[in-house]
């Protein structure tokens, strides 16, 4: 690969990225997994006068959960440490579902959570996940730390919220008031690709009726589609084929996809139709056994 | 045989699955690929390519890219012109634009190019070269070639005045015609061949070193075929040939991809005698995937006429080929659309009749190579398709109608429908062992029950038979140089040996496999054996590896020239022995004297005879060399069945089992053997799934890249089940026929059959690959074919 000349910087503590973010006015890239920065290089799509790489800050590779059940994740944890993660496995659904199927396997090694969000790549699975699961960023930047929600977070395709001068060091997933179940599928060509079609699916009950609810769309848009009303539907009455057909079909609606070499739009919100489905119909089944 | 010959597997002879003895190093690392070659002094070369597919060529201001420091050349068509370079004949008496002088032609095209200090340097300039263009028309398929008014790509040429590359016909038109007149049933089907590129990991590249000291060129390149290209290069750039060293070091992958001559290679021969420095071009796959030699794009109209009880009287095919912007096909100067007519050989039908159509469009040139020798790929694909086709309108069972219209193994030497002579085949046998390996009628129960549960189960049969081999010199030979190929053999003193062949490995296991058939000849055991190729300088002139011709033709050159040894040393053991040479018998690894078979001596004895005790007037050493001209091709049979489940709500399919039954005569190394099938078995199943390249209105590749050109990987590669059936081919001195292509021409077929067969019920009769979701999806739920290759409307919101 050869990219286009740019300074590189390693630094060793937050303040100290930030001053360089600082210097660098604009022109500065932050390097944490760098699975689509360093793509972009090679290719020269992007230029940046200066990269800092962030893979030398202490204490931002972690994952945990706090006693009130908040998930914490820090810029540094890799989608490797999520997919192989014990407390997503026990507690969070959704993003145990998605974890996996993040990109590929090499990816999965170096690739961040908070970095797929900052990217906001309308196909990313995490930013899909996040805003089911109405979580937010932590933003740190000169004049301290403050918090963002995914679905402010993402302003569009490639776009994020933060300053030039801020870095994104934490994403949080809220405590949960019920009990949580969902799960996140994605249509692709082939693992590593980009999905044709993604629905993540998050839903708090309490006994069996469902007190919150959350649908995020990857791929059919140019942003991370939050389809709010598909996930009002479910809101209020336990689930049943009626409730996950209206939400299906809402969600089939909220998205806005266009029709490339992955697909046509409608076949795009066909999958979006029949995954919303096949998500909260594999919940119904499972909590009617367990009941 | 007596108590003291040698085992055969023991010794890694015929028929041992030894491990690669290649692989040794490429797994720790220790590859020596072209790009890991470094030269003193050594610079480095960039290609800046056209962003538009169909331009004029206003200017090129190449000033900013002189003065960036670091910057020692920067080329361009008009330099070029002024060598006689800007323009270099292709493999199929065509010119190809080294460097575009008058406007550009596809997406991609080489432009301009720079020679730098370092690659960063020189990519650098590329993009300080300022290249004013004036868009032209773009023609991106057949039908918009052919049009009226269309705009005329090849205006360079001399009597072009359309968009036609050839027209030509092979068969017997009349009496086909007389066929079909007697048919109770014609069946047609029009099918597309997506376009697609053999995609080699490691891309093509070139070190170029002209030292004027001594007037000698030597070429570090990615070539599957050194003796061509040196033979290109003296022809070209009229050097003298043995001036001319053409070396071809480790290959990461060839597929047909690295045959032909590229723009880069010859840019970098210049620039290393114009600067008296080694020049490195190392491509990248950006430009590997959207400039060299494509696979397939091409259209059938095909129809078979049919009587009621199930026999094919006659066969019917036009073919309109996409060519790109310039007809750069390897394959036998005498046929235009390579061996497409050996379409059917494994059938028994009495008349057929091909008229075949190139033309040329805004896309890059190739249109033969991927694993696939001379269209022979397509050519399966289409006769399995047709097959299906025909039993499906026919109401007959497929396996049945198949198993009606074969050749019948009694009736070798068959003469093909469309003339080849094929020598051998169990036809009948193979699909029998794949009908009952896969579980033919349970399968078919099952899918009627599973479809009362709203299931969609299917399954696919193909069959090939792959005219492998090139060639016979009577009918084979690439720009009048005849097909032939050569091995050349020396036995050391203590029994070691060198084996050199014309052939190039580029994954096929030469060092192995090569070293087998010594063994098998000589008795000597493999691992003391070493196989060198790829060197014109000390490996005798042979055609180079593709077509699956390396075994049928440099592999028996290697048998030959190992007889041609053993007559010398029998010589010297009928004088070790003190007997004549009448009264000795071989057997492996030793001659003996026939009437006292405990007194011999071993072939190692007679070698170190050779150089130490040889009889008066014989000549020393023990070495020799063979040239083999094959009477014909080796014909390869295959049968591949495919079962798969068809997602009806998302189109999504996924290949259930997947049998496949080879038989590709002797096999020197099963391990390798099987390893080429399964291979081709992944990419059989990546261009019926995934694996296509496309194009916008404006010509834009879409696939120029891994994000967009989908190469399978183990997670969705299903398993394979391989089965063997063991025809020798009756001339090969071996008995072996090619394989390393068999999977891939035949298994497409399979995987597109089966999805067509789990949802007959729609009406469906095709959908043209790649048979990705959405395309199901439609077919299912519009009822309608789906054609053509997968559209690109990128702005088209719902």
């Amino acid at each position: 690969m050869y990219p286009s000349r740019f300074r590189y910087e390693a630094p060793r503590s937050i303040e100290e990225a930030i001053a360089l973010l600082q210097q660098g006015g604009g022109e500065a890239k932050l390097l944490a997994g760098g699975q689509s920065l360093v793509p972009l290089l090679k290719l020269r799509f992007a230029s940046p006068e200066l990269l800092i790489d962030i893979n030398n800050l202490p204490g931002l590779d972690y994952h945990k959960v706090d006693p009130d059940g908040t998930i914490r994740i820090g810029a540094l944890c890799r989608h490797a440490d999520l997919e192989r993660s014990a407390i997503l496995a026990s507690r969070q659904p959704t993003m145990a579902a998605a974890a996996p199927l993040v990109a590929d396997p090499i990816v999965r090694n170096r690739g961040t959570l908070v970095g797929s969000l900052c990217h906001a790549d309308p196909q990313g699975d995490w930013a899909s996940v996040v805003t089911a699961l109405g979580g937010h960023v932590v933003a740190q930047g000169p004049n301290g730390r403050r918090k963002i929600p995914v679905s402010q977070f993402v302003t569009g395709p490639f776009q994020n919220a933060l300053a030039y001068d801020e870095i994104a060091v934490e994403a949080v997933i809220p405590a949960p008031k019920g009990t949580v179940a969902g799960g996140y599928l994605k249509l692709e060509r082939r693992v590593g690709d980009f999905a044709t079609a993604g629905v993540a699916v998050a839903i708090e009950r309490s006994g069996a009726v469902v007190t919150r609810a959350g649908i995020a769309l990857t791929g059919v848009g140019s942003a991370t589609i939050d389809a709010t009303e598909a996930a009002k539907a479910l809101v209020g009455s336990p689930l049943s084929a009626e409730t996950i057909a209206q939400a299906a079909e809402l969600a089939a609606g909220a998205a806005q996809p266009r029709t490339d070499h992955r697909g046509s739009a409608a076949y795009k919100r066909q999958i979006v139709r029949t995954f919303v489905e096949r998500i909260l119909t594999r919940v119904e089944q499972s909590s009617e056994k367990a009941g | 045989m007596t108590t003291q010959a040698r085992d055969e597997i023991k010794i890694g002879g015929l028929g041992a699955s030894r491990k690669r003895v290649e692989d040794n190093r490429f797994i720790r690392g220790k590859g020596n690929y072209v790009d890991d070659i470094v030269l003193p002094g050594m610079l480095h070369m960039e290609i800046l390519r056209s962003p538009l597919a169909h331009a004029r060529i206003v200017s090129i201001d190449t000033s900013k890219a002189w003065a960036i420091p670091g910057v020692r050349l920067v080329l361009t068509g008009e330099m070029m012109a002024t060598r006689n370079l800007a323009w270099m004949p292709t493999l199929s008496y065509d010119t190809q634009a080294v460097l575009a002088t008058d406007k550009v032609r596809f997406q991609g095209q080489e432009v301009a190019c720079v020679i730098a200090d370092d690659p960063y340097i020189a990519k650098d300039a590329c993009e300080a070269i300022v290249v004013e263009y004036e868009a032209l028309p773009v023609i991106v398929n057949p039908t918009q070639a052919l049009a009226d008014g269309a705009p005329l790509i090849r205006d360079d040429k001399e009597n072009q005045h359309d968009n036609v590359v050839f027209d030509w016909e092979v068969g017997d038109r009349d009496g086909t015609e007389r066929a079909f007149a007697q048919a109770d049933l014609v069946s047609k089907l029009e099918l597309h061949y997506p376009r697609s590129h053999p995609s080699p990991m490691e891309c093509c590249g070139s070190i170029a070193d002209f030292d004027r000291s001594t007037s000698k060129l030597t070429v570090y390149m990615t070539t599957q075929a050194p003796h061509i290209i040196r033979a290109a290069v003296a022809l070209v750039a009229e050097l003298p040939e043995h001036m001319i060293r053409i070396v071809s070091p480790d290959l990461g992958g060839g597929f047909g991809n690295k045959v032909p001559v590229y723009p880069g290679y010859v840019m970098s021969i210049l620039a290393s005698i114009l600067l008296e420095r080694p020049v490195k071009w190392i491509e990248d796959k950006t430009g590997n995937l959207i400039s060299t030699g494509f696979a397939r794009d091409i259209y059938l109209k095909g129809e078979l006429a049919l009587r009621k009880d199930g026999k094919i009287l006659g066969v019917r095919m036009h073919t309109d080929s996409d060519h790109g912007a310039f007809f750069s096909d390897a394959q036998p100067s005498k046929f235009k659309i390579g061996l497409m007519h050996s379409a059917f050989s494994c059938y028994d039908i009495p008349s057929a009749h091909l008229t075949a159509r190139g033309v040329y469009t805004n896309k890059a040139p190739g249109g033969v190579a991927y694993r696939c020798s001379f269209r022979v790929t397509e050519a399966m694909y289409f006769q399995e398709r047709m097959v299906q086709a025909a039993a499906d309108d026919l109401g007959m069972d497929q396996a049945e109608f198949r198993r009606r219209n074969f050749v019948r193994d009694d009736d070798f030497p068959h003469r093909t429908p469309f003339g080849f002579l094929t020598d051998s085949g169990q036809y009948g046998k193979c699909l029998q062992v794949g009908l009952e390996a896969i579980g033919y009628e349970d399968f078919l129960k099952q899918k009627e029950e599973a479809k009362s549960r709203g299931r969609l189960l299917g399954i696919g049969i193909s069959t090939m038979t792959e005219p492998l081999g090139a060639g016979n010199s009577r009918e084979y030979d690439i720009l009048g140089i005849k097909m032939f190929d050569s091995a050349e053999l020396r036995v050391h003193m203590t029994g070691k040996a060198i084996l050199r062949t014309g052939a190039k490995t580029q994954g096929q296991g030469h060092e192995t496999t090569w070293a087998q058939i010594v063994a098998h000849e000589l008795g000597i055991p493999a691992d003391d054996i070493v196989v060198e190729e790829g060197d014109t300088d000390t490996a005798p002139f042979g055609m180079g590896t593709y077509a699956s011709r390396s075994t049928p033709v440099a592999g028996a050159a290697v048998a030959m020239v190992s007889r041609k040894v053993r007559a010398k040393a029998r010589k010297l053991a009928a004088h070790l022995l003190e007997v004549s040479e009448e009264d000795i018998e071989w057997e492996l690894g030793r001659f003996y004297v026939r009437s006292s078979p405990e007194t011999g001596v071993s072939i190692q004895d007679c070698a170190y005879a050779a150089y130490s005790n040889m009889p008066d007037g014989m000549e020393p050493g023990l070495e020799n060399v063979a040239y083999y001209d094959p009477p014909n091709l080796t014909w390869p049979f295959a049968c591949y069945i495919a079962t798969v489940e068809v997602d009806p709500q998302t189109g999504v399919w996924d290949v259930l089992r997947f049998v496949a039954v080879d038989d590709c005569g002797v096999r020197i190394n099963p391990m390798v053997v099987e390893g080429q099938i399964m291979g081709g078995l992944t990419e059989a199943y990546a261009m019926a799934s995934m694996q296509f390249i496309t194009f916008d209105a404006q010509g834009n590749c879409i696939g120029s890249n891994y994000m967009d050109y989908l190469l399978p990987t183990a997670w969705e590669t299903p398993g394979w089940e391989l089965h063997e059936v063991v025809t020798p081919c009756p001339h090969h001195p071996i008995g072996a026929k090619g394989i390393g292509e068999c999977a891939t021409v035949g298994g497409p077929a399979a995987f597109v059959n089966a999805v067509l067969d789990a949802i007959k019920d729609t009406g469906v009769r095709n959908i043209d690959m790649p048979l990705l979701p959405d395309r199901v999806y439609e077919a299912i739920t519009q009822r309608h074919d789906v054609s053509g290759a997968p559209p690109v409307k990128m702005d088209d919101h719902d």
